[in-house]
């Protein structure tokens, strides 16, 4: 049992140091990290370390090489993955391209189609988004209702899909419809690539709890999409979504805000009752939960980077890390702002100060519990999936779409 | 990366759990509960036979030279299987306090019995309602004289031998206390789990062996022990988890499986969580303790802290899940419940041992 890498494995560590130290510089400390001053300027940072990255071989690392990519093994990626977050780099907006888009791409598209989208996908000069959640199915996927309806070889979309990240500024989108509602709910569905910039897509952004703006509800009025930008056989959208919701469920890992170190810090700073608060027992007896919490799951993390640096499938245990790390991170928010006793409850919009870090937390922590899979759905994946448990007794199965009850919502 | 157990680690601990569910470890913890006997004599006999008592013994003392990586995989599956023997005592504690110790001539004296099993040596430690520590132990040593009483003393009432933690002036150390000594009365104590047997030994003007420690050693050895501890806990959470699983998928009630209402999956899921985060720390645990690691504090009380709130977790949910059945005297739930608070007490209540991880994260913290 040791931490140590295999020689291969050193040998590629020095090489992806060496490229990033020559090309991005070395972050300050551990909360030192990029920020982008606007959504608009970070698009462009964005855009441009990815052509960098690209030019040096570094660009999508799991994708073949005739698309732009490297053709890494999984551990390489894991190294990769270690070595950049010792860089102050941008990152963002592309992660839904390469990571969902691109792959199934590669799977259902043309040959002619994966030349003309995936290399502009790795260069980052095209972005992409997943139009796949609607109001009425967030959990319940496979439940849209947008409507799709072929006439010669153009189809005609109507509807609207919501919680799509990045619909505003993205070049092109996957899609899911729903094609024929007189079927069983997750055979009518059929399977698109779109041009974000067709006649008849309306993008509004959504305001969330915390104020900001990172999703948009996207509206679909008349839209045509030439048959040839179907991915899989009409009516086989839902195994081609399965394709991209495995991929979705592996990228969502931790959660990022304030962690145990930051809890610890600050109870070792902060009065409390006239002492130190980490001298508080009931403070204690938190910290050493988060600290437990935390350890566990970083140490799930190395039994998967252990499996997989000997070429095997990593174990059930990743499957933890966000339930675990979304509920670690809301109680450790509120715990920063109770700190604060009640001066918790003043807002601090100053950027990178401590108080704004927990508020930060306090805000994202409920999205995250919900973002990717809630915490529920979650729970039902492991039972069934790792756990060999049955599907819980379904009120639609069997039935057509269009007589499933709705509640008329 | 490395960070597993070894083909061979894994197939010793394959070899492990296949022995003790032929040798029905369960029905014999079940067999002491309900009977006279402290232990299973025969079963313990086998386990011996089988080497495991040797395993982080070197070979100079008798043992098999094996490491700690060995003696947690079978520490996880005699947890799984609550095997009613003194092995945690003998071995955890009382063969640790001396491995670990610097007295020579003790190792050569005591270790070669224990890897044969001849010897059962037990950790005589608390001594009242409340946490020892090295202020409030009023057990003392003097001119070579131990007087005192210890409680809940595992294993106490079959031990051949004692280590024992006293005062020597202002000093708390351990000393070693042969049970068929002068001065030595041992009183059988009830408890809650009866699968494991415990007593109150009382020294008057004993005389006994100085095993040249102080309180740090006794720390250690607490520590070294807990990621030990910490594996039998990991061990009994999971077989908890499996039977909960077994059982709901086989209950029907309202015309279906009870496993396929969302009330039982999400208490698995829970299970599956509290385990994973466990035996993750427990793989901490035991790679500290293998590399005499400077980060074993904080990864024995992690792994303990985590390994116990996992039991906890699972032993009590597995229970709810086979619902009044889970009640019944007949059903092996409240055997594991019972182990399950016994492991959490014998060294040391979670709270403390909370403290102490939060202890040594300031310790490391301040270098």
């Amino acid at each position: 049992m040791d931490f140590n890498d295999t020689p291969e494995e050193a040998k590629f560590r020095k090489e992806a140091y060496d490229w990033l130290k020559d090309n991005a510089p070395l972050k300050e400390g551990p909360k030192d990290s990029w920020r982008a001053s606007s959504e608009e300027e970070g698009l462009k940072e964005v855009k441009k370390w990815q052509k960098k990255l690209h030019e040096g071989g570094w660009a999508c690392l799991h994708w073949p090489k005739e698309y732009g990519g490297r053709e890494s093994t999984p551990i390489e990626r894991v190294i990769w993955g270690q070595e950049v977050s010792k860089f102050k780099v941008p990152g963002g907006y592309l992660e839904i391209g390469q990571g969902m888009a691109g792959p199934v791409m590669m799977m259902y598209a043309t040959d002619e189609q994966k030349e003309r989208y995936l290399p502009p996908l790795a260069t980052g000069e095209e972005i992409w988004c997943q139009l796949f959640s609607e109001p009425a199915a967030g959990s319940d996927v496979a439940g849209i209702k947008t409507k799709a309806e072929l006439d010669g070889d153009t189809w005609t979309i109507n509807g609207q899909k919501v919680w799509t990240s990045g619909a505003h500024f993205s070049d092109y989108g996957i899609l899911v419809t729903r094609s024929d509602p007189t079927v069983a709910k997750h055979k009518g569905l059929t399977f698109f690539f779109v041009d974000m910039k067709s006649p008849g897509i309306e993008v509004k952004p959504i305001k969330q709890i915390s104020g900001g703006a990172n999703f948009n509800e996207v509206y679909f009025t008349d839209v045509k999409i030439p048959d040839s930008q179907r991915l899989g056989a009409v009516g086989d959208g839902w195994k081609v979504s399965l394709t991209t919701l495995m991929n979705e469920r592996l990228a969502v890992g931790d959660a990022s805000g304030p962690d145990f170190e930051e809890a610890f810090s600050l109870a070792r700073g902060q009065d409390l009752n006239g002492k130190l608060a980490i001298e508080n027992d009931a403070v204690r007896e938190k910290l050493a939960d988060w600290y437990c919490q935390q350890s566990g799951l970083k140490y799930a993390k190395y039994r998967n980077i252990s499996a997989l640096s000997r070429g095997e499938t990593p174990g059930p245990q990743s499957s933890i890390t966000k339930i675990v790390s979304g509920n670690k991170l809301q109680e450790i928010a509120n715990f920063g702002l109770d700190m604060l006793d009640s001066a918790g409850i003043l807002r601090s919009d100053e950027e990178g100060a401590e108080q704004s870090m927990y508020q930060y937390g306090f805000y994202g922590a409920a999205g995250i519990r919900i973002a990717g899979g809630t915490d529920e759905i979650l729970k039902n994946i492991i039972s069934e999936q790792v756990l060999g448990m049955p599907q819980d007794m379904r009120a639609d199965k069997g039935l057509p779409f269009n007589e499933i009850p709705t509640g008329n919502k | 990366m490395n960070f597993e157990f070894s083909a061979d680690q894994m197939q010793l601990k394959d070899i492990a759990r296949k022995f003790l569910e032929k040798e029905e470890a369960v029905k014999r913890a079940r067999n002491v509960l309900e009977g006279e006997n402290s232990y299973d004599e025969n079963l313990w006999s086998q386990i011996i036979e089988m080497g495991f008592t040797a395993t982080a013994i070197p070979e100079e003392y008798g043992g098999l030279g094996l490491g700690y990586l060995e003696l947690c995989v079978i520490a996880e599956e005699l947890g799984r299987s609550l095997a009613p023997t003194p092995f945690s005592s003998s071995v955890y504690l009382a063969t640790e306090a001396i491995l670990n110790g610097n007295d020579e001539s003790a190792k050569e004296t005591f270790l070669p019995g224990l890897a044969s099993g001849e010897k059962i040596g037990s950790f005589a430690h608390s001594e009242s309602n409340t946490s020892p520590t090295e202020a409030n132990i009023t057990c003392s040593y003097q001119d070579g004289k131990l007087s005192g009483t210890k409680i809940a003393v595992v294993d106490g009432d079959i031990a051949n031998f004692f280590v024992v933690s006293a005062k020597n002036g202002s000093s708390v150390g351990l000393y070693l206390v042969d049970a068929s000594s002068e001065g030595v009365a041992v009183t059988e104590q009830s408890t809650l789990d009866p699968s494991r047997s415990h007593a109150s030994v009382t020294f008057n003007n004993t005389p006994c062996t100085e095993l040249k420690s102080d309180w740090s050693d006794v720390l250690n050895l607490l520590d070294r022990a807990a990621v030990l501890f910490s594996f039998e806990q990991l061990g009994g959470a999971e077989a908890c988890m499996d039977m909960a699983k077994e059982y709901a998928m086989g209950r029907y009630a309202f015309g279906r499986s009870i496993a396929s209402f969302q009330a039982i999956k999400h208490k698995l899921a829970d299970m599956f969580i509290a385990v994973e985060l466990a035996r993750s720390n427990c793989y901490y645990g035991a790679w500290a303790l293998s590399t005499d690691a400077p980060e074993l504090p904080t990864a024995a009380a992690t792994a303990r802290v985590s390994a116990s709130q996992a039991y906890h977790e699972c032993s009590k949910e597995n229970i709810q899940t086979h619902g009044g059945m889970g009640f019944t005297w007949e059903f092996d739930c409240h055997l594991y419940y019972r182990r399950c608070r016994q492991l959490a007490a014998n060294i040391g209540s979670q709270a403390v041992w909370k403290d102490k991880l939060i202890s040594s994260l300031e310790r490391a913290n301040q270098i």
